[in-house]
């Protein structure tokens, strides 16, 4: 599909700066982004997969119950995530871990989570918007365009100020895209008008079943069927995802409506921690792939602007740095309290919760009288 | 006490109105409810009042409806959504049992969803198919959703403003057979909170349980019996979950035996459960097992056939009598 359709590149797999014609609208806005930027950009980057690759590695050493690798997504997810304003508010799925890194969430509390302890981890009003994994699949894309419409309702969108409009981005899969929910939620979003940006990564794979079988069409295609525009971009460049998905959200908070981009993009890991990828597909396919790597990319691109080999040094150990201390305070990670259960099922009391929890309580305190 | 007498689905409207007025975060959301004013009138003239940010004509897709609302209430709304039809509320059964009963639990109380699911259900219309389910127990056996419903005007007007006033999301089953009816809606203070139940007519040989639609049944059934000398006690459950027991464990305690109805088919039912918790609390005071009268355990059945579907005072009697022989 790739060869037919106009993909949005700027960055060239060996680095270079190459916008591809559908680009020309969006180099624009980084152009201007200097030596700093962009080692900011990669500096994302190999955190986010630091951290993945050390989760990945505690989930093996049984002290996770799941991961879901971010590996080779990182220029999807950084690209589109520091393309939001802090106004911004952000639905992922549940592999957006670089998103989650850029809007301030501790990777302790994605670990925290993937352990068992919680079934969130963080204060979405403290992390920059960036709302809770959703794990069932598309769920989350309407729990967006409900929250865009209300954008509307509050008058905090299309007010002409772009530093205060509200934008929301939602993170989904190409297998969300044969959900009912994700389709209900781009009907709603046309119907509305909403100030939304649906963020489609094409990873390529749903568990084992390739995105051929998802759709007979390129994804991006489908938005002009729910009466929006559709942007497919190379989900591998960083900088064509941060122009494209910046151009967007400010056409989305400027009352333009929503709008569709799929990053083309591959997930070189597993599904989960659960799955084994050999089963269904090849070793050159993922060797085509990882010759893509987004890190790698734009890393190339820093070299041909002459950046030296200390920066990058630099930025690997920070990040090794950064997966060391996940180790270590993972390892002191307590049990949550059996309380935790019982005690948000409900804002408001409800009394079998409560007559059951009195009564777990009194049957634990009985075998401690045994004991 | 200013009373007015009134359908309960126009006291339905006036409790939605109220609440409406009284609090801007509440909004209403459905199919066919403005312009038509809801497939049963229930959102009457509210679009005019209020405006098309707060009465919202959907597209037609239920899980999109309730997936929306949880979006709005991430923004501090009270969405009311109304499901056209109890059949019709499946293809939204994922957002509300999977996110909407689940999120304050996954936010660990960070987040309150104050969503009203207004379900009319039940049979007595004669439709076809879809049109006149009871699916209240898929609700009330999830974790994180309370269910009532109402069986008065009175109750309409008072626990629709009461279940939007909660901070938790509230399944809010409307039995479509009662929607016409009329009777005294007291319009200055609700008589009972929200998860009462309440003795609706005393009794001292035996009690009847139910809610909803069934409880004008169990009415008549009891009126039938007194003509031949019986005393029944009828208890309206109106809210499904939490249950309140105690006026259902003092009422067995009195009459000694107990017999529960709905139309819903009766395996894994209301019935089972309040059977299973009389026979806890009271199992001492009981003269006979607790019976259930309930709809059969078969897909609703085509139109001219619910009347022998649904149980009907006569059924009712029959169960008093099985009970009574013990």
């Amino acid at each position: 599909m790739a060869s037919t359709d106009p993909v949005v590149r700027i960055l060239s797999h060996d680095g270079a700066l190459a916008p591809t014609p559908p680009a020309e609208p969006y180099v624009d806005r980084v152009a201007a982004l200097d030596e700093q930027a962009l080692l900011g950009l990669l500096t994302d980057m190999v955190r986010t997969r630091a951290v993945d690759v050390e989760a990945a590695n505690l989930q093996r050493q049984g002290h996770l119950a799941l991961w879901a690798p971010s590996y080779g997504q990182e220029a999807a997810q950084i690209g589109s995530g520091r393309a939001t304003r802090p106004q911004d508010a952000i639905f992922p799925a549940y592999r957006e871990h670089g998103v989650a890194l850029v809007r301030g969430v501790d990777p302790l509390d994605l670990v925290r989570m993937m352990r068992g302890l919680t079934h969130s981890g963080w204060d979405p009003a403290e992390h920059g918007g960036f709302r809770q994994y959703t794990l069932v699949i598309g769920s989350q894309t309407l729990h967006a365009t409900g929250y865009a419409m209300g954008a509307q309702f509050d008058k905090a969108t299309a007010t002409g100020d772009p530093e205060r409009d509200e934008a929301v981005l939602v993170y989904f899969g190409d297998g969300a895209t044969a959900q009912g929910d994700t389709n209900e939620a781009l009907v709603f979003a046309s119907s509305y008008n909403t100030p939304q940006v649906f963020f489609l990564q094409n990873n390529h794979w749903a568990i084992s079943v390739p995105v051929e079988r998802q759709s007979r069409t390129p994804l991006y295609r489908r938005a002009a069927g729910f009466g929006m525009p559709g942007v497919q971009v190379d989900g591998n460049d960083v900088l064509a995802v941060l122009a494209v998905t910046g151009a967007l959200l400010d056409d989305a908070r400027a009352g333009r409506g929503p709008a569709l981009i799929e990053a083309l993009t591959y997930r070189v890991g597993a599904h989960t921690t659960a799955d084994d990828p050999t089963r269904y597909r090849t070793a050159e396919e993922l060797a085509t792939w990882t010759e893509r790597d987004p890190i790698l990319r734009l890393r190339r691109h820093l070299e041909g602007r002459g950046v030296g080999r200390e920066l990058f040094e630099g930025v690997d150990a920070e990040a090794a740095d950064l997966a060391a201390d996940l180790r270590r305070r993972v390892l002191t990670l307590q049990d949550p309290p059996v309380s935790l259960m019982f005690a948000h099922v409900y804002q408001e009391a409800h009394p079998l919760v409560a007559a059951e929890q009195a009564w777990q309580a009194e049957y634990e305190a009985s075998y401690g009288e045994q004991a | 006490m200013t009373t007015t007498s009134m359908p309960l689905a126009k006291a339905l409207n006036a409790g939605l109105r109220r609440a409406m007025e009284d609090d801007p975060k509440v909004l209403l959301m459905g199919e066919d409810i403005g312009r038509l004013g809801g497939v049963f009138r229930i959102t009457d003239g509210l679009l005019a009042t209020f405006g098309e940010d707060r009465v919202l004509d959907t597209p037609l897709a239920e899980s999109g409806i309730v997936g929306t609302a949880i979006g709005l209430a991430l923004r501090g709304y009270r969405p009311v959504c109304e499901i056209q039809f109890d059949g019709f509320i499946w293809p939204g059964f994922d957002q509300i049992t999977s996110q909407l009963a689940k999120l304050t639990n996954r936010l660990e109380g960070r987040q309150s969803f104050p969503v009203v699911i207004r379900v009319p259900y039940g049979g007595h219309i004669g439709s076809i198919e879809h049109h006149s389910e009871s699916p209240e127990t898929y609700f009330a056996h999830t974790p994180g959703l309370r269910v009532v419903t109402p069986s008065t005007p009175n109750d309409g007007y008072w626990m629709i403003q009461q279940a939007i006033s909660s901070p938790d999301p509230v399944i809010f089953f409307e039995p479509k057979s009662r929607y016409w009816p009329k009777g005294e809606v007291d319009l200055d203070q609700p008589a009972v909170p929200l998860h009462a139940s309440r003795v609706v007519r005393t009794g001292t040989d035996a009690t009847l349980i139910g809610y909803g639609p069934m409880v004008s049944v169990l009415l008549a059934a009891a009126e039938n019996a007194a003509a031949e000398g019986r005393s029944l006690e009828v208890v309206d459950l109106r809210s499904l979950s939490p249950v309140d027991w105690e006026p259902v464990v003092a009422s067995v305690e009195k009459t000694g035996r107990a017999v529960v109805a709905h139309e819903a088919p009766g395996f894994l039912g209301m019935g089972a459960e309040i059977a299973a918790g009389i026979t806890e609390r009271a199992f001492y005071s009981l003269e006979a097992p607790v019976l259930r009268v309930t709809g059969y355990d078969v897909p609703y059945p085509p139109a001219k056939l619910e009347k022998l579907y649904l149980p009907d005072a006569d059924r009712v009697l029959d169960a008093v009598d099985r009970a009574l022989a013990y």
